[in-house]
């Protein structure tokens, strides 16, 4: 079971609240990699019926123009989740995203419901994948076994919030109560070979913070930010367009290592210097990168 | 389904719809007020009437203040409405009666 | 018959009017014409006072009567006061089958509708209305055709008599007891009397109304006392607050940011943006946004703009107070910044005429190589319509959009794909109020589209990659496919309104709306 999407570019994933349909009816014009349609905090409690109908019908009907469609669903603690998870899988989802996710058990049972659904809606066994919101302190402890809990699992996601109340500590916008989660969570999925997700920045006023903090992320190891207003968009982007030198170095690792295969040649070299096969992945990496940054024109 | 008391789905909002539904004893009596009704009023009433058709609502008063909804959220606001007014509980039927 | 743009312009509009249709942009180009001159009352009597008491006395003594067309400007924009309080005054005389002939109608103006409707007021002459008046105009209710004129064609259609305006009202921020009247200064202060310059010579009759009394001389005057018959000195001429109303603060709407990226993109990969070139931009979000998109590439590249025209705001002055622009034209001020400019040396005033009149020797937006505007709708033959809603009532101006638009070498509209349900990019707009022809590129949310009429421009930005290009097809494919395809809006048969083009030719008819 190995889904494509699974390892997609996602910079930048954007919430949306389904109750807004002038929210979700274009939001792809924006270009984000992910949207994340929200059924949980967003929603008001008395309209968490209304919600699902609209993420339904939007899922079915409105072309999202390739920007991946992650919903978020309610937490495991409602009674809400599971018909939560048969609206979007009904709907063609791409993937769930998981609320105050403490456990890896915590992504077995959302997966068993997924896997559940995708049978009732005959969907491909396998096709939605899952997202983990840690947002409270066990739930970063727990980051590695969350994980490596499922094969459907592309990544963590710092819920901010949540995750500084339990911590007792508010929120300064230098990021120092952020600074162990964030370390300990980058370091986790990068030995789960999953990605890791940055928590979203709301003072809007303050576009100069948020530049600020992607750039420390981006430096940190993060694969992208949760969004929460359109405008936030281009400044991520821009920060995770490689430079030309990096464009040029990985395409050339990319072509030596290609070309010196199809030899059966093991050793490789780039600009009269050694480089390990552990340089491929790094340079597919920014090669995607720079194409989703409109800077790349070569044929890779 | 039938529609035992009257509901309330949708906002005001832009690109938004605002559907009141209400029992009705007459077939299904439509009422329509949209800022876009010389352009789009025909495709509402449309959309409007099949989803009523697919969900069984044989007789209901539905009043619809429309303020440029897209017909996928059309749909969405009617079936909440008539789910709140006949009081549905339990799973949702999607891909069948909702779609 | 059919004119240049498609449109059917029945005979019979084109008898009663004795307008010809619309045949494209440079159909006057050269040809040669006589200018007509107001019947004036010459004052040589040094004992005499221009002083009137009220508005009354004023249209006593300027022969006011039944059938009479009388003008006013609208530089007070949504805090003007005078056009209510003058007809105010004519309807209690009784005086009926008014025309007024204003460079533009607004939402203040609601007052007038029961004049419509009771026959004072039978005919209108404006660059546009909106509100209720529109609304009024769309369900039939005013006796005679409206014309819809651009501020070029109204100073056209006033030099070359095919309006007369018997008694012009002229809202002076600042007058003299002698009629020298500035746009600056005072209670009301909009910084300039541009719309107001031709009424004060085509006029037979001048009214200059102020609330701001200033010794003798008034000078440097705007309109000056050997146009102006006389003074009338009321409490109020307009509410500060609404007059300035274009100050915005700069938009955080990511659509209208993306949007405004792209116009700049259009801009600097397009060959006129070199040094000292020539730009006009609106009021709007995206407009102001873009113009400060544009001056970082200015100072990146050390470009500077030529000349600046319009319409001002504060992002235009920044620009000359930066010394990132040589000089500024202005013909109207839409916030206080753009007031309190005009002591810069080089931000100078220029009467309608000089800015837009396409039938004088040579108006300024001939000059212009970009000009930034918006629409209502534009469809797949460029046209645009900035006058009718798609719902087929009227609700707003042409302005200078037809002038700045024929006139500037790269016209581009900004225009997002749909407002909410309503596609903006569409097969055939509503109502044409610019022709196709002078519309060079359109930017909307959705991507770029260039006229196929400009392969120069297309060619530029392919090369410079720095849009995303669609052609106007798919723009409007596009919205189809999420909207819906648009029924065609009813309308009546009756001709309620005629837009004219520049030169005077009808460009197309407005209809009454049908009940529904």
């Amino acid at each position: 079971m190995s889904n494509p999407n699974k390892y997609r570019l996602r910079r930048t994933m954007m919430f949306l609240n389904c109750q807004k349909p002038g929210l979700i009816k274009d939001p792809y014009v924006y270009k984000p990699d992910s949207i994340m349609l929200d059924l949980e905090d967003a929603v008001a409690e008395r309209e968490k019926d209304a919600a699902r109908y609209s993420l339904y019908h939007a899922l079915k009907e409105i072309d999202y123009r390739g920007v991946e469609r992650v919903v978020r669903i309610n937490g495991l603690d409602t009674d809400l989740w599971r018909e939560d998870i048969r609206c979007a899988v009904a709907g063609g989802c791409d993937s769930i995203r998981i609320p105050k996710t403490e456990t890896a058990d915590d992504v077995r049972t959302v997966e068993y419901a997924i896997a559940e659904a995708e049978r009732e809606f005959r969907r491909p066994e396998g096709s939605v994948l899952i997202m983990a919101a840690l947002e409270s302190a066990r739930g970063v402890i727990n980051a590695m076994s969350i994980c490596d809990s499922s094969e459907r699992l592309f990544g963590i996601a710092l819920s901010g919030g949540d995750y500084s109340k339990d911590l007792q500590v508010s929120i300064s916008g230098t990021g120092v109560e952020f600074m162990g989660a964030r370390q300990h969570m980058i370091i986790a999925a990068r030995a789960a070979k999953v990605q890791c997700f940055d928590t979203v920045w709301t003072n809007l006023d303050d576009m100069e913070g948020f530049r600020k903090e992607v750039e420390t992320i981006h430096a940190m190891g993060f694969d992208g930010k949760s969004i929460v207003n359109p405008r936030q968009i281009p400044i991520v982007h821009k920060i995770y367009t490689p430079k030309e030198k990096e464009i040029i170095f990985a395409e050339k690792v990319i072509k030596e290592i290609d070309e010196k295969k199809a030899q059966g040649i093991g050793v490789f070299t780039v600009d009269g210097k050694m480089i390990d096969i552990a340089f491929y992945d790094g340079a597919k990496r920014t090669i995607a990168l720079a194409k989703a940054s409109g800077v790349y024109k070569g044929d890779l | 389904m039938k529609i035992l008391k009257s509901a309330v789905a949708g906002t005001l909002e832009s690109s938004d719809c605002m559907v009141t539904v209400e029992p009705g004893s007459n077939g299904i009596e439509f009422d329509l007020e949209s800022a876009v009704i010389r352009q789009y009023g025909k495709q509402i009433r449309k959309v409007t009437l099949e989803t009523l058709g697919r969900l069984g609502v044989r007789n209901a008063k539905v009043h619809m203040v429309d303020k440029g909804a897209l017909d996928c959220t059309i749909k969405a606001r009617v079936e909440c409405a008539c789910m709140r007014a006949s009081e549905h509980e339990g799973r949702i039927n999607w891909g069948g009666v909702i779609r | 018959m059919i004119n240049a743009v498609g449109r059917e312009i029945p005979d019979e509009i084109l008898e009663i009017t004795g307008k010809e249709p619309f045949q494209g942009n440079y159909y006057r180009d050269d040809v040669p014409m006589t200018k007509i001159g107001p019947t004036i009352r010459p004052v040589m009597n040094n004992q005499k006072s221009k002083l009137v008491a009220n508005i009354r006395e004023a249209l006593i003594k300027c022969e006011a009567h039944d059938g009479m067309t009388v003008s006013f400007h609208h530089h007070f924009r949504d805090g003007d006061l005078i056009v209510n309080m003058v007809m105010k005054e004519i309807h209690d005389m009784g005086l009926k089958d008014i025309t007024i002939c204003a460079t533009s109608l607004g939402k203040a103006h609601a007052p007038l509708v029961p004049m419509i409707e009771d026959g004072t007021i039978t005919g209108i002459e404006s660059s546009g209305v909106r509100g209720a008046i529109g609304e009024a105009i769309s369900q039939g209710k005013l006796k005679k055709l409206a014309i819809m004129r651009s501020h070029g064609g109204r100073v056209r259609a006033l030099t070359t008599g095919e309006s007369h305006v018997d008694i012009a009202f002229i809202g002076a921020p600042t007058s003299d007891d002698y009629g020298n009247l500035r746009g600056i200064g005072g209670k009301a202060d909009c910084g300039v009397l541009s719309y107001a310059i031709v009424d004060g010579n085509h006029a037979d009759y001048c009214v200059a109304i102020t609330d701001c009394l200033v010794p003798y001389p008034n000078f440097p005057a705007h309109i000056a006392q050997t146009k102006v018959d006389y003074v009338c000195v009321v409490d109020e001429i307009g509410i500060p607050s609404k007059i300035a109303s274009g100050a915005a603060k700069p938009t955080t709407d990511q659509r209208k940011l993306l949007m405004a990226q792209y116009c700049t993109d259009v801009v600097v990969n397009t060959p006129w943006f070199k040094e000292g070139f020539s730009y006009q931009t609106g009021v709007g979000g995206a407009s102001i946004a873009s113009t400060q998109y544009l001056a970082e590439i200015m100072r990146e590249r050390n470009i500077h703009m030529g000349f600046g025209v319009g319409g001002l705001t504060k992002a235009m002055c920044q620009l000359l107070d930066d010394g990132m622009a040589r000089v500024l034209l202005d013909v109207q001020d839409f916030d206080l910044d753009a007031v309190k400019n005009l002591k810069n040396v080089n931000h100078h005033r220029i009467p309608a005429g000089v800015y837009a009149n396409p039938l004088n020797k040579g108006a300024v937006v001939n000059k212009l190589d970009y000009v930034v505007l918006a629409s209502l709708e534009v469809d797949v033959h460029f046209n645009c319509n900035v006058v009718v809603g798609s719902d087929g009532m009227i609700t707003g101006a042409q302005g200078g959009h037809p002038d700045t638009a024929q006139g500037a070498k790269c016209a581009i509209v900004i225009c997002p794909l749909m407002q909410g349900r309503i596609p903006a990019i569409c097969t055939d707009v509503t109502t044409v109020t610019t022709p196709g022809e002078s519309i060079d590129v359109v930017v909307t949310d959705y991507g770029v589209a260039v006229n196929p009429a400009r392969p120069d421009i297309l060619e530029a930005l392919k090369a410079a990659d720095c849009v995303p290009l669609k052609t106007i097809e798919e723009l409007r494919d596009i919205a189809y496919s999420i909207v819906g395809k648009p029924e065609k809006v009813e309308f009546e048969d009756r001709v309620v309104g005629i837009i004219e083009a520049r030169d005077g030719t009808i460009i197309d008819v407005v209809r009454q709306i049908k009940e529904i």
